[in-house]
């Protein structure tokens, strides 16, 4: 599958609010790409959209070419997190991680590795209502990469971090994008972004107003938090 | 999709217990019921009511004049005088009126011999009803309407009887075979009770049962069995009341050419036999099925993770259908379960209280235990399909045992008239308990068939569609919500 994401001229309301207006950019896989603008520039309804949970006016939000709702297995296509402590309190993380499994038709093994990898083995059998909000980003991130998925598309993955996390969680992006994926993150830590991110796209009131290299942005305005500022003003 | 829902419901250990917790309420609220019943006669155990020969348990009590019958033959005779008394009935309940009820009846019968539940053919001509061919109990058919003469002849394995309004053209109107040996050929005469209900101001009916005795006059008899024709009360109880005892005994008197009858009761199914007491314990189930079910879906819009769950599943009608299989699923078997073990355990303390627990045949027992399963299963998708219309816990909770266990419990609990009654059991996903109903309604035995005696409107097939249908349509409201919605 192609690794690329396609956003087309988007177009959402909500009611009388315009949250996308014309929202078009493409993101391509072996790089991390930063998605960046305040609270209400349209960043998760785009990426909600992208993930069939929302349905838009018009436009097309397509992954390898095809609608998020078209995929058959589509964990193996798509890793995605939005909101990491969206978890059933009394259901242990492995559990969580079980069923997901099972829906794409993923071995138990599978799991097990992921637990692995994301830190998470020795807590894995526990309640996640018990879980620090570090562990349940964690979970996430093991919930995304479950499929091992060519496109990666993370809403604010630093959230809840101990300064531990922010390392793994760096490497762990800067790995996926240099395997050849795509990889889409949401953030407000632009000095983060400056140092991982390869492309940035900054949207404000629904629509991009830039769309980038950051090394080109850096270059422009200083810095990628002074590129914010100026664009988003 | 299934396998991920199911691991999703059992990892889930608040569900689990909710399950466990409804068959610990099935099983101990029949126990209860079951330890709270208690039936004795004068200190002694009470004589069960005879076991008719297709194993119901049955009414055989009527007055009896026979001969031996031991090959070949045949009875003829003409009912020339049918009346009888019905001891005060309403309105004012103040006399005894001449009169006899609907289904008294009066005719010619071959049965294998006196004893209260042993098989038997009759030809009768009834009050309100023409002339019968009933035999067994159970069967009845309906022949002539104006007959006066009747015959029933034995050849062979078979029982025919035949019905004639002048003694020269007959009707055959039906036959019983699997005769063999000797049999009683003769003159029988019955009279049931006066059972009235009336609507009773607090909701539900008052139903009285009043005494009545019928006489019948035989004449132009020709019999091809010979001897006397001797006299005996079929299942008689001993008892008598103040009218056979100071105005007219039952019995029969024989003149030169005639033969006449007098007496009281029933030869029919039994009709006072309740629902199965080890199925009380299903509506407090369904109480605990109802929030798991509805939990099972709600939990998921309340901490978001019903996002998750289209991740993995964008197609949400197969997703709504996935979680409803499974739920529906886990509720069956929960419930199967609980009949499994309450069925035994409760019949057992039911019977070792004196209690007469009516034997039901094994093809109804299946049917009264697969179906309150398939019942409480069906009743679950509902309450799930609520939950994920109405996406709050509480709401959908509410609303789901005001449509199945508030409704049941108005029709059965005597509060509304019983017609209204009825159509809630009709029209609510109530319906589907028409699934317990253990008995048929017999058409020839007049009793007021109401849902608080465990008599439905609806067959138990047809309430259990009502229920399935109010499941699936449920279920389309809530895929036509959550196809529309952002989520």
């Amino acid at each position: 599958m192609d690794a690329t994401i396609d956003i087309t001229g988007l177009r959402k309301s909500y009611g009388p609010t315009a949250a996308l207006r014309e929202m078009t950019f493409t993101v391509r896989p072996g790089q991390v790409t930063g998605f960046v603008g305040p609270n209400g520039a349209g960043k998760s309804t785009t990426m909600r959209i992208l993930l069939g949970l929302d349905h838009p006016d018009g436009g097309t939000a397509l992954i390898g070419g095809r609608r998020y709702r078209d995929l058959t297995k589509p964990l193996e296509a798509v890793g995605a997190l939005l909101d990491g402590t969206a978890l059933q309190p009394s259901r242990s993380g492995r559990n969580h991680l079980l069923w997901l499994a099972q829906s794409q038709g993923l071995p138990a093994s599978r799991v097990d590795e992921l637990l692995d990898e994301v830190g998470l083995a020795g807590v894995a059998r526990r309640r996640a209502g018990g879980y620090s909000l570090g562990m349940r980003q964690r979970l996430g991130v093991a919930a995304a990469l479950l499929g091992d998925p060519p496109v990666l598309i993370l809403d604010e993955p630093f959230n809840g971090l101990d300064p531990a996390g922010f390392v793994w969680m760096r490497d762990l992006l800067r790995t996926r994008a240099r395997e050849g994926r795509a990889v889409l993150i949401s953030s407000h830590l632009m000095g983060e972004l400056q140092d991982l991110a390869g492309h940035v796209i900054v949207v404000d009131r629904g629509r991009v107003v830039a769309d980038a290299p950051t090394r080109a942005m850096r270059e422009r305005y200083g810095s990628l938090e002074s590129a914010y500022l100026e664009l988003t003003r | 999709m299934i396998r991920a829902e199911f691991t999703k419901f059992r990892s889930v250990r608040g569900w689990v217990l909710g399950l466990a917790t409804a068959v610990a309420l099935f099983v101990g609220m029949g126990w209860l019921t079951a330890a709270g019943s208690f039936t004795s006669c004068d200190d002694q155990a009470c004589p069960s009511p005879p076991v008719g020969p297709e194993g119901q348990a049955v009414e055989d009590h009527f007055g009896f004049a026979h001969r031996t019958l031991t090959g070949d033959g045949s009875l003829t005779a003409r009912v020339r005088d049918f009346s009888g008394i019905i001891t005060y009935p309403p309105p004012n309940h103040d006399e005894i009126v001449d009169g006899l009820v609907p289904w008294a009846k009066a005719g010619l019968i071959v049965k294998s011999d006196i004893n209260p539940g042993s098989p038997y053919a009759a030809i009768m001509l009834t009050a309100d009803h023409g002339v019968r061919f009933q035999h067994n109990y159970v069967h009845d058919a309906a022949g002539p309407v104006d007959a006066r003469w009747l015959r029933i002849s034995r050849s062979g394995a078979d029982v025919t009887a035949y019905a004639s309004a002048d003694g020269r053209n007959w009707t055959t109107v039906g036959t019983m075979s699997g005769w063999s040996g000797p049999v009683r050929i003769g003159f029988a005469i019955a009279s049931p009770p006066d059972i009235t209900a009336k609507g009773n101001p607090m909701g539900g009916s008052i139903v009285q049962a009043r005494f009545t005795q019928a006489s019948a006059v035989f004449d132009q008899i020709t019999s091809t069995a010979g001897g006397a024709w001797r006299y005996d009360e079929v299942g008689a109880d001993g008892l008598r009341t103040d009218w056979e005892k100071l105005h007219r005994a039952p019995g029969m008197t024989t003149g030169s050419d005639t033969l006449t009858l007098t007496g009281s009761g029933d030869i029919a199914p039994a009709t006072d036999m309740r629902v199965a007491p080890y199925l009380a314990g299903a509506l407090p189930a369904l109480l605990a099925i109802l929030v798991v079910a509805v939990l099972f879906i709600t939990s998921e819009f309340r901490r978001g993770l019903i996002r998750t769950t289209l991740l993995a599943s964008p197609h949400r009608a197969r997703m709504l259908a996935a979680k409803a299989a499974v739920i529906g699923g886990v509720t069956f078997a929960a419930a199967l379960i609980a009949v499994v073990v309450a069925r035994p355990l409760v019949s057992h303390v039911f019977r070792a209280n004196g209690n007469f627990a009516a034997p039901t045949g094994l093809l109804t027992d299946l049917r009264l235990s697969l179906g309150t399963a398939a019942l409480l299963a069906a009743t679950a998708v509902c309450a799930y399909a609520l939950g994920a219309l109405l996406r709050r816990g509480l709401l959908a909770i509410v609303l789901a045992v005001a449509l199945t266990v508030v409704p049941y419990l108005l029709a059965t609990a005597s509060v509304l008239p019983v017609a209204a009654g009825e159509w809630l059991l009709r029209l609510t996903p109530a319906a589907g308990f028409a699934v317990q109903q253990a008995f048929p309604a017999y058409e020839q035995v007049f009793h007021p068939y109401t849902p608080a005696d465990g008599y439905f409107p609806l067959a138990p097939a047809a309430g259990l569609a009502v229920t399935c249908l109010w499941a699936a349509g449920l279920l389309t409201l809530a895929t036509v919500r959550l196809n529309r919605a952002d989520i």
